[in-house]
């Protein structure tokens, strides 16, 4: 056997692309990578493996088999409303993080914060992350918006799936504001204080709008709980059935919008 | 000559053209001159047995048989019993070359022209009823394409037609004389001339869908889309990753409602609007400008009825849109970093930045 060795006896590359073969034939691996996907045995790249790769995919499914030349170009959507799913699963998976080492409550949020930076392993650098993250999501789905404006994309048969946009540009906002309030430091709570002193202006109801907002009259512990509520569990289950029926609309509506 | 039909009046007319050299359209003419022409072909099978020995001579064996089984079944007669007789009868004169099957024209033109295209026409007519049977093609049918292949060749046309004639032969042998023209098998026989298709429907162009597949430039997700988007999302990831990396989010001290920081600024984003409430009334700055423009931004699609996409079509709507987000973006930057102590006006290259993200 030409192995390289010349000792005729398998080399460690040998073994241990056989015992890949032996992972990749076995019924585990078969049976969890569906046809047509690249990590089967024995892929090939063929048009139909590429449809399978699409349609036998949870993931992918996202994705038609196939999409008009144009709307691969980067120069066409620059990523914006890619990137702003993918911020959207970034922040899922830091702020899970996070949930682990946060309380909702008065002194303890603050103090839960200040570890994460001194005491928890990749706290600091998850939290910004998290933070910097939520930013640059508000940014990208503005831009998103933006770009879906000047390539006339909301016009027919697109005007739903526009609305349904404004309205996951609001939950963004609400979503990155809510989480504005959870470090209980003093830019926190004045930053929120300002924003949601607006609420009181609305007409007619405004009192009772800011009464419901943050728990009372004026900011309290209390509002850390339900703006600690509404941040990882209402509002991201709202914008989830909102985000669906959006990308299940891009599909339905015959895919990405036509080139200018 | 009163009932005999159209095809073997013609057939009858041709050989005689030929014969004598005439045009067959002449002679038809004179011999319908006698006789009005009406085609059914529906004659007794009683003259045809004499001139059929005269063909067997040299024909293969098959052909023989096959006519036999035709003639027999036309007959009521027992197969072997006319085979024999076929057999029995040697015929001297004019016999086509062996080969020969049965709708070639060409052969029986060549041998049979004066007198002898008797034999080879009763042969080939009982070969169509053969076929018939055979290939399930109607005898007329088949007649017809046999005609129209001895047309398409030209001279072979005269004596070809017995070979298409269910019943051919002793009218062209003895033209006067053959009244009975002896089809074996009585197949209808259309006239020359007379359309056997009828119409049922008229189809017009507009009224079938034209469903026409526009071609559109595709290609596969796999692996070109996901492949760039791959290459985004790691991008993305470790943009943000070194971002963080270096640049620590902000923690100011313990939440004291009782020390409010001067300036107090909302969330960048909010900062437009709260740029928008030292000009106006917080009724105004604060509810009815950020509920017009939500809701001013959601119906945009019902308010731009212009189909097109093109920019150039659509200076307006871009104007206007750009204007809003030029306005804002501005609103948020002044706001920002703009706005010192008491929310007052500052430089942030004079007096620093009043504002965190």
């Amino acid at each position: 056997m030409a192995n390289g060795t010349g000792n005729g006896r398998p080399g460690l590359r040998d073994r241990l692309s056989d015992a890949a073969d032996h992972v990749r034939q076995s019924q585990v691996w078969s049976s969890i990578f569906r046809p047509g996907s690249p990590f089967r045995a024995g892929y090939s790249d063929s048009p139909r493996n590429r449809s399978y790769v699409i349609m036998n995919n949870v993931l992918y499914h996202l994705h038609p088999v196939k999409v008009k030349r144009h709307g691969v170009r980067l120069s066409y959507t620059l990523c914006l409303g890619g990137l702003s799913f993918f911020l959207f699963i970034l922040l899922t998976i830091t702020g899970i993080f996070l949930m682990f080492y946060y309380r909702p409550t008065s002194p303890a949020a603050y103090i839960d914060i200040q570890a994460l930076s001194t005491d928890v392993a990749f706290g600091q650098i998850v939290r910004n992350m998290h933070r910097w993250g939520a930013h640059a999501m508000v940014l990208t789905v503005f831009l998103h918006m933006a770009r879906v404006f000047y390539h006339g994309a909301y016009k027919p048969p697109r005007e739903f799936n526009w609305m349904v946009g404004v309205i996951l540009l609001l939950l963004t906002l609400l979503l990155s504001f809510t989480g504005y309030l959870l470090p209980w430091d003093q830019l926190a709570i004045w930053a929120v204080t300002v924003g949601s002193n607006m609420a009181a202006y609305v007409p007619v109801f405004g009192d009772q709008v800011t009464f419901t907002l943050i728990g009372g009259v004026q900011i309290t512990p209390d509002t850390l709980l339900r703006w600690y509520v509404l941040h990882v569990l209402f509002l991201p289950f709202i914008i989830v059935v909102f985000m669906a029926v959006h990308f299940w609309r891009v599909r339905k509506d015959g895919g990405i919008s036509g080139p200018l | 000559m009163a009932e005999i039909p159209e095809h073997i009046l013609r057939r009858t007319a041709e050989a005689r053209a030929k014969a004598e050299g005439r045009d067959v359209e002449e002679v038809l003419a004179e011999l319908k001159g006698e006789s009005p022409p009406e085609p059914r072909a529906e004659e007794p099978a009683a003259a045809e047995t004499p001139p059929a020995p005269a063909e067997t001579a040299g024909l293969p064996e098959s052909i023989l048989r096959r006519s036999a089984e035709a003639r027999a079944k036309a007959e009521g007669r027992d197969v072997e019993e006319v085979l024999a007789e076929m057999k029995g009868e040697p015929a001297p004169a004019a016999a086509p070359p062996p080969a020969a099957p049965a709708p070639e024209p060409a052969p029986v033109a060549e041998a049979g022209a004066p007198v002898a295209a008797a034999a080879p026409a009763g042969e080939p007519s009982r070969d169509l009823q053969a076929e018939s049977a055979t290939y399930g093609v109607p005898v007329d049918l088949l007649r017809r394409a046999a005609v129209a292949r001895a047309r398409h060749d030209g001279i072979a046309a005269p004596a070809f037609t017995g070979e298409g004639a269910p019943a051919a032969a002793p009218a062209a042998a003895t033209p006067g004389a053959a009244p009975a023209a002896a089809a074996p098998a009585a197949a209808p026989v259309i006239p020359e001339g007379v359309r056997t298709q009828r119409l049922l429907t008229v189809v017009k162009a507009g009224a079938i869908q034209q469903v026409k597949a526009e071609p559109h430039d595709k290609v596969n997700v796999w692996p070109h889309l996901l492949a760039i988007e791959f290459v985004a999302l790691m991008a993305c990831t470790a943009l943000l990753v070194v971002f963080s990396a270096f640049v620590d989010a902000p923690l100011l001290e313990f939440a004291n409602f009782n020390d409010q920081p001067n300036p107090s600024k909302a969330p960048w984003y909010f900062l437009g609007l709260q740029e928008m409430l030292s000009y106006f009334d917080p009724q105004v700055a604060g509810v009815t400008i950020p509920g017009l423009g939500l809701a001013g931004l959601a119906i945009i699609p019902y308010i731009d009825r212009n189909p097109s996409v093109r920019p150039s079509d659509r200076k307006l709507a871009i104007m206007i849109f750009s204007f809003f987000l030029f306005a804002s973006a501005i609103l948020t930057i002044y706001g920002s970093f703009f706005r010192g102590p008491g929310f007052n006006f500052t430089y942030p290259w004079i007096d620093g930045v009043f504002f965190d993200f």
